[in-house]
């Protein structure tokens, strides 16, 4: 491997810090002693403690895990279909089908929350979890199906001949042979679109009813109130939950595509 | 004997390039039957069709006395061993083979000992927990035959079968499927674009070019009498020279090549040959000397040697006639090195009138 040169080293490290350095500062004050304020007054872990029994904050926890998995299994469900079906058949309709699908990851998120909020008091939808549900489907759909296309097009189609070939029927062939061989890219986009789905604040904040509080929302509310070090725990553990998700999902689908340069989406 | 496939006037089209044009074949059962041509020439298609995995546009596929145009690939009691072999990545050795078996819903037992035996006719046993990733090319291609021959297909399909092996493991696959094709006893259908691979191989070819088929028959028939100058250059007759016919009589046709002095080249007296010609004469039948050899050839040109290719056992001189056409001689080693020729030298090619072969020459050259 070629070395690197040192500036462009120094480069990175800055560009490094600069990301990561308040998700670093966060965690650190989460372990602070001081009730206000950043003046560091000892390590503890008491922050932690009271979150753990705090009713409201575990409620939020349970919706908004709740709300992950749904509209994450949905969407896969959904994706998978909708990205075999793309793939497989081939017809004018596919380049502006394409372009309707992907739409929802470009379109500003406050509009899709303010146009779904829209539509659901328009059709008199009581807003709860099914609301809170629809909406993060509408953006975990279209990451799905790029996700699941992108390792598609990977798939030799001389497996699904030979497949027929030998005496499979078309189910046989998605059941054995591309289910299967889809397995990692489906986790990958599961674990990303969880991630997402948990962390999502601008479309819930619009959908959101009483009674269906998110993660999110509750960190913004307990904000409002004030910054304390609790907030600060809460967020640490959501930080950490995330990487670790999108770490997985990233290794799952590098590992679905040993063959490939290693390109992926994110 | 009877026939195992038949095609009856099958056409074919990806689009708009007519892929099999009326192509009709009768595969008699047991044969080892190659279809020869250069790539794009059509010659998968024909295999995909017979396979099932392409419907053709217009003509009939017939299995066994069995007319199976319409029917699914898993209604033919036929398999295929796909050019890069298709294994299933994620499952093992034994998974892939037993896959067809499973898909028929054989009982677990019965599965379990057809592919043991299979594995054993491939000379595979204890690679059966292997993924398809951790074997080699000429594994990989055992196991696709394997996994293929354990449904006992009545004709086994292979497509390109040895192309994606080294020149070593290729000799000993073409001896491998002779011998697996007299111990299954199935009909072999291969497409191959290597004339000697099919030379070898095969009881019967079909030479293809351009989606049509331009000739059927014996290794030697194909060899000894092509029907156009395309069924000869393709089967490794390159040395070629057009003119017209002058006079033919007595199976004896003297042509007149342009710009060169007349040669004879013996025909079938039943060939009604005029006009254009192409005239072929094999590499290793032209003789090539510094000086006319007492003149008992029928045939004399004279050319200057354009290239030397040293090959083991033989010389390869490449001479330019004058009309500047490349031709080829082989040479023997012992004859080469018994009165050496160097490049620029003036020499003569000679050969007998029934050493070369006289072809109409409208057909298009490959």
């Amino acid at each position: 491997m070629k070395r690197m040169p040192s500036s462009f080293i120094l480069v990175s490290l800055l560009v490094m810090l600069f990301l990561y350095l308040p998700v670093v500062i966060l965690i650190g004050l989460s372990f602070n002693a001081s009730t206000m304020g950043v003046a560091w007054k000892g390590f503890t872990f008491q922050w932690y403690e009271k979150l753990a029994m705090d009713r409201a904050i575990l409620e939020a926890t349970v919706n908004s895990v709740v709300i992950a998995f749904v509209s994450t299994g949905l969407a896969l469900v959904l994706g998978v279909g909708t990205a075999i079906g793309l793939e497989t058949r081939h017809g004018v309709q596919r380049a502006w089908v394409n372009m309707i699908l992907l739409l929802p990851l470009v379109i500003p998120e406050i509009l899709l929350g303010v146009s779904l909020l829209m539509v659901f008091v328009l059709c008199q939808v009581h807003l709860g979890f099914g609301t809170i549900i629809i909406g993060h489907m509408v953006f975990n759909l279209p990451l799905t199906i790029v996700i699941i296309r992108a390792r598609l097009r990977k798939l030799d189609p001389a497996w699904e001949d030979s497949a027929r070939d030998l005496g499979a029927t078309s189910w046989d062939v998605l059941t054995r042979i591309t289910l299967p061989l889809l397995r990692p890219a489906i986790w990958g986009a599961g674990l990303l679109g969880f991630t997402v789905s948990l962390d999502d604040f601008v479309v819930t904040f619009f959908v959101a009813g009483p009674g269906s509080t998110t993660l999110p929302l509750k960190v913004f509310s307990m904000i409002r109130t004030g910054m304390t070090p609790e907030v600060n725990a809460l967020s640490a553990v959501m930080v950490v939950v995330s990487m670790l998700c999108v770490g997985l999902s990233w290794f799952l689908q590098q590992r679905s595509a040993p063959a490939s340069s290693g390109s992926s989406y994110l | 004997m009877s026939e195992s496939v038949g095609l009856d006037k099958v056409i074919k089209s990806h689009g708009l390039v007519r892929a099999v044009d009326h192509v009709s074949l009768s595969i008699q059962n047991g044969e080892f039957f190659s279809i020869l041509g250069p790539s794009g020439s059509g010659k998968t298609t024909i295999l995909r069709l017979i396979a099932g995995l392409d419907r053709p546009d217009l003509g009939d596929i017939i299995i066994q006395q069995r007319i199976v145009t319409l029917d699914p690939p898993h209604k033919r009691p036929v398999n295929m061993v796909f050019q890069h072999y298709a294994l299933f990545p994620h499952l093992s050795v034994y998974e892939n083979v037993a896959f067809g078996l499973h898909m028929k819903g054989e009982r677990q037992a019965n599965i379990q000992k057809a592919v043991s035996h299979m594995l054993a006719l491939v000379r595979l046993q204890g690679k059966e927990k292997r993924l398809p990733g951790q074997l080699s090319g000429g594994e990989q291609q055992r196991v696709a035959l394997a996994r293929a021959l354990v449904n006992r297909p009545v004709v086994l399909l292979l497509d390109e079968p040895l192309a994606a092996l080294d020149q070593q493991l290729r000799q000993e696959m073409q001896g491998e499927l002779k011998r697996l094709q007299r111990e299954v006893k199935a009909t072999f259908i291969c497409v191959t674009h290597q004339q000697d691979e099919a030379l070898m191989l095969s009881d019967r070819i079909a030479v293809m070019h351009g989606g049509k088929l331009l000739q059927v028959g014996t290794p030697q028939e194909i060899y000894d009498r092509p029907v156009s100058s395309a069924v000869a250059r393709f089967i490794g007759l390159s040395n070629a020279l057009s003119g017209t016919i002058v006079s033919c009589d007595g199976g004896l046709c003297r042509v007149e090549p342009n710009g060169l002095s007349p040669v004879m080249v013996s025909c079938s007296p039943h060939d009604s040959l005029q006009g254009a010609v192409t005239v072929m004469v094999r590499p290793e039948r032209v003789h090539v000397s510094s000086n006319m050899s007492a003149n008992r050839y029928d045939n004399s040109l004279q050319a200057m040697v354009h290239h030397v290719a040293f090959s083991g056992n033989e010389v390869v001189y490449h001479v330019r006639l004058l009309g500047g056409a490349i031709w080829m001689a082989r040479v023997p080693i012992a004859e080469a090195q018994a009165c050496p020729l160097t490049v620029g030298q003036q020499v003569y090619l000679q050969w007998w009138a029934q050493d070369g072969l006289v072809l109409p020459s409208q057909s298009p050259p490959c």
